[in-house]
C-alpha cells in the first residue's frame, strides 16, 4: 500500500502572532517556521502503517514556497519516503494558497501517484480552515473519515473512530480513501539525528503548479488582519469568600 | 437572495447552534429556508417551523442521512444548492465534515467560522486561533459558509410559523457507512451553549481527582470542559475539549481551574463574558485575561467554593 501524507509550513503552535499595523497580513519575520501539527500526527500515523508492515512506501507532497522544503525533510525524518514540493510564491501569513485550490493540485497528485490512502491534518493552525481533505475526497469521488482518534486497515477498507462533538464515532470507508487526523490518533516521535541526516538524502521533487493546470489566484480577498479586542484581564481575588462575592454582587452571573 | 441553512439535530432535538446560525442567515436578508435530514424528522420540523424568521422547513426523510454522513449529506444537498445563493451551517463537527464536500462539488471557496456579516460577500473571521480577526471578501457567485455560533446572539426560537415541505435527495453513496456511536451522556447542560462552563487542566491532575471539578460545576448548573492536556492524559472524554481545535465557548461564566492558559485554550474561551482563574502559578498566563483570578491550590480552593457557593 502507497500512502500520500499533504503537509504544511505554518507558523509555530508557541508563536504568539501579531498582525502588521497596517493590517495588510501577519508578521513573519523571524518567526519560527514548522510542520502543522496535524500533519506530524498525519506523517507519525503513516510511518507506523509502514512500520506494521501495511504500507511499502509513504510520499509528503506540500504546496507552498521554497523554505518548505524544510517541512518535507522533517516529515521525511520522521519516516516518509520521499517529497513532492509544488513551488510558489504566494504568501503564507494567512495560509497560503486557498484550500480549493489545494485540493485541486492534490488530486492531479493523487492520479499520478495512485496512493491507496491519503492521510492529512484535519485543520492548518494558520488559517485554521478545517476544508482541504473533505474537498479532495468530494473531487475524488472517494469517502472521507475526518477528525480521526484511531484507524484500523482490514483489506480495502478502513474502520476509523472519529472525534466528534457528541462523542466518539465509529464508520467505515471504502479505499481508497481519505482520512483527517485529529490529535488523539498518536503523539508523534522526535526525529533523531541519524534520521534527520538520513532525511537530507531522500529524493524531493520540485513541481511547478502550471504543471496541473490549477490557478492559485485567490478566490477569497484578504481585505484586512486587525487584533481582535483586547480582553481587561489581570484582576485578582485574594480568597474564596471574595471571590463569591463579586460573582454575585459585581458580575451577578450566580446568585 | 435564497438561503439554505443546514441544520443539526439529534434524533428528536433540533441543536441549540441552529438558532445562532439563523440569526447570521437574517444578516444576509433574503428568504431563509431550513434543512433537516434523517428519519422521524416530524419532531423536529416542528420545533423548526417556529424559529422566528423561516420561510420553509424541508425535510429529507431517509434512514440514508441518519448519520449525516459527508457523502450522502452531499447527494442530498449538491442538487438542492441551484435553488439557493448561500448555504449555512454551523461550524461544528457536523458541518465541517459536510460543507467542503459540498463547496467543492459546487467549485465554490468555503468560508470557515465567521463571527460577522459585513455585507452579502464580506465576513470576518477568526485566523491563528482567534489571535487575528481577518476580514475577507469572496468573488463566488454562491456561497458555502460554516458560522461560529458563538459569533451570533440567537434568534427567538418561538414566533415562526414556516411550512414544512418535503423533499427527496440525490442517491446516496454507500462508500462510508456508520458503525457505533460512543454517545456522551450527560444530565449537564450542553457545553457549547451552556450559561456557566467549569473547566479542568491537566492541574487537576488525575480522573478521580475531576469528580471536584464536576461537583462545582453540578451545584452550578453548570457544563463541564477541559484543556486538551486533561483529554490527553485521559481524565475526561474528548468531547470536553475547550479551544481552538476542541469547542468554542462563550458563557457568562468560564471558570478555569489548573489551566495554564495557552493560546490554544485561550482561542475557545477568551470570549466568555467573565472568567475566573484559579491557579497556584501566579505567572500563568491565564490570569492575563482572568476577571477574578485567585492564585491558589486547587485542592484547597474548589472544595471551599463548592461548599460555599
Ligand atoms: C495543534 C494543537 C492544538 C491544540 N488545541 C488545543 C485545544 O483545543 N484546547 C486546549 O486546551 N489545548 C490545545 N492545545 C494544547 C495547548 O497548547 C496546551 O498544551 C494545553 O492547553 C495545556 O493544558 P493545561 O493548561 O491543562 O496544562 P498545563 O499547561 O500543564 O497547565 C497546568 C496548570 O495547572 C496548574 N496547577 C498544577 N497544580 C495545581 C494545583 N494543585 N492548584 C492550582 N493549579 C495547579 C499549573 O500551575 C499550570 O498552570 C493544542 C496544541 C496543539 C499543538
Ligand atoms: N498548502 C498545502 N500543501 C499541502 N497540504 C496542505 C496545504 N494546505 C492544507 N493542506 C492539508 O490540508 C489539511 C487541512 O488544512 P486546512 O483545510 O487549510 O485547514 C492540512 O492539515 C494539510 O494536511
Amino acid at each position: 500500500m502507497k500512502i500520500l501524507v499533504p503537509v504544511k509550513r505554518v507558523v509555530d503552535y508557541n508563536v504568539k502572532v501579531r498582525a502588521k499595523s497596517d493590517g495588510s497580513g501577519i508578521d513573519l519575520a523571524n518567526v519560527k517556521m514548522s510542520l502543522n501539527p496535524f500533519d506530524e500526527i498525519a506523517v507519525e500515523e503513516a510511518v507506523r502503517l509502514k512500520e506494521a508492515g501495511k504500507c511499502d512506501e509513504i510520499i509528503v507532497v506540500t504546496i507552498g514556497p521554497e523554505k518548505a522544503q524544510e517541512q518535507l525533510r522533517t516529515a521525511m525524518a520522521i519516516g516518509a519516503d520521499r517529497g513532492i514540493l509544488v513551488k510558489t510564491d504566494t504568501p503564507i501569513d494567512l495560509g497560503g494558497v486557498e484550500p480549493l485550490a489545494v485540493a485541486k493540485t492534490l488530486k492531479a497528485i493523487v492520479e499520478n501517484e495512485k496512493p491507496d490512502l491519503v492521510i492529512m491534518g484535519k485543520q492548518s493552525i494558520d488559517d485554521d480552515s478545517n476544508q482541504t481533505g473533505q474537498m479532495l475526497s468530494a473531487l475524488l469521488g472517494w469517502a472521507q473519515a475526518t477528525f480521526a482518534s484511531e484507524i484500523k486497515l482490514d483489506g480495502d477498507s478502513a474502520t476509523v473512530t472519529r472525534e466528534i462533538d457528541g462523542g466518539l464515532e465509529t464508520i467505515k470507508i471504502a479505499l481508497p480513501g481519505i482520512i483527517t487526523t485529529d490529535l488523539r490518533l498518536n503523539e508523534p516521535r522526535y526525529a533523531s539525528l541519524p534520521n534527520i541526516m538520513k532525511a537530507k538524502k531522500k529524493q524531493l521533487d520540485i513541481m511547478d503548479p502550471s504543471d496541473f493546470g490549477v490557478s492559485y489566484d485567490p478566490k477569497v480577498k484578504i481585505l484586512n488582519v486587525s487584533e481582535p479586542p483586547a480582553r481587561t484581564g489581570g484582576g485578582k481575588v485574594s480568597s474564596v469568600d471574595e471571590l463569591i462575592d463579586k460573582l454575585k454582587n459585581e458580575a451577578k452571573v450566580i446568585s | 437572495m435564497k438561503i439554505l441553512v443546514i441544520a443539526e439535530h439529534h434524533g428528536t432535538e433540533l441543536a441549540t447552534n441552529t438558532l445562532n446560525v439563523v440569526a447570521a442567515a437574517k444578516k444576509f436578508g433574503g428568504d431563509i429556508d431550513l434543512l433537516l435530514a434523517g428519519s422521524n424528522l416530524s419532531d423536529v420540523a416542528a420545533q423548526a417551523a417556529k424559529i422566528d424568521g423561516i420561510s420553509k422547513v424541508k425535510t429529507a426523510e431517509s434512514a440514508d442521512y441518519d448519520h449525516h454522513l459527508a457523502e450522502s449529506m452531499a447527494a442530498l444537498i449538491v442538487p438542492m444548492a441551484a435553488d439557493y445563493d448561500i448555504l449555512l451551517a454551523p461550524s461544528s463537527t457536523f458541518g465541517k465534515n459536510i460543507t467542503p464536500r459540498i463547496a467543492a462539488l459546487l467549485d465554490v471557496q468555503q468560508i470557515s467560522d465567521i463571527i460577522s456579516v459585513e455585507s452579502n460577500d464580506t465576513f470576518t473571521r477568526p485566523v491563528y486561533g482567534g489571535q487575528a480577526i481577518a476580514k475577507v471578501q469572496t468573488s463566488d457567485s454562491k456561497l458555502v459558509i460554516t458560522v461560529r455560533p458563538t459569533g451570533f446572539d440567537p434568534v427567538n426560537a418561538e414566533g415562526g410559523s414556516a411550512a414544512i415541505e418535503s423533499v427527496s435527495g440525490g442517491a446516496p453513496d454507500a462508500k462510508s457507512e456508520f458503525v457505533s456511536l460512543k454517545e456522551a451522556e450527560s444530565d449537564r447542560p450542553e457545553l457549547t451553549s451552556a450559561n456557566i462552563v467549569v473547566s479542568g487542566g491537566r492541574g487537576v491532575g488525575s480522573a478521580e481527582n475531576f469528580k471536584m471539578i464536576e461537583a462545582l460545576a453540578d451545584k452550578l448548573g453548570a457544563a463541564v470542559g477541559a484543556s486538551r492536556a486533561a483529554v490527553d492524559a485521559g481524565y475526561v472524554p474528548n468531547d470536553w475539549q475547550v479551544g481552538q481545535t476542541g469547542k468554542i465557548v462563550a458563557p457568562q461564566l468560564y471558570i478555569a481551574i489548573g489551566i495554564s492558559g495557552a493560546i490554544q485554550h485561550l482561542a475557545g474561551m477568551k470570549d466568555s463574558k467573565y472568567i475566573v482563574a484559579i491557579n497556584k502559578d501566579e505567572e500563568a498566563p491565564i490570569f492575563q485575561v482572568a476577571d477574578y483570578g485567585l492564585v491558589a491550590d486547587l485542592f484547597d480552593t474548589v472544595p471551599e467554593l463548592t461548599e460555599k457557593i
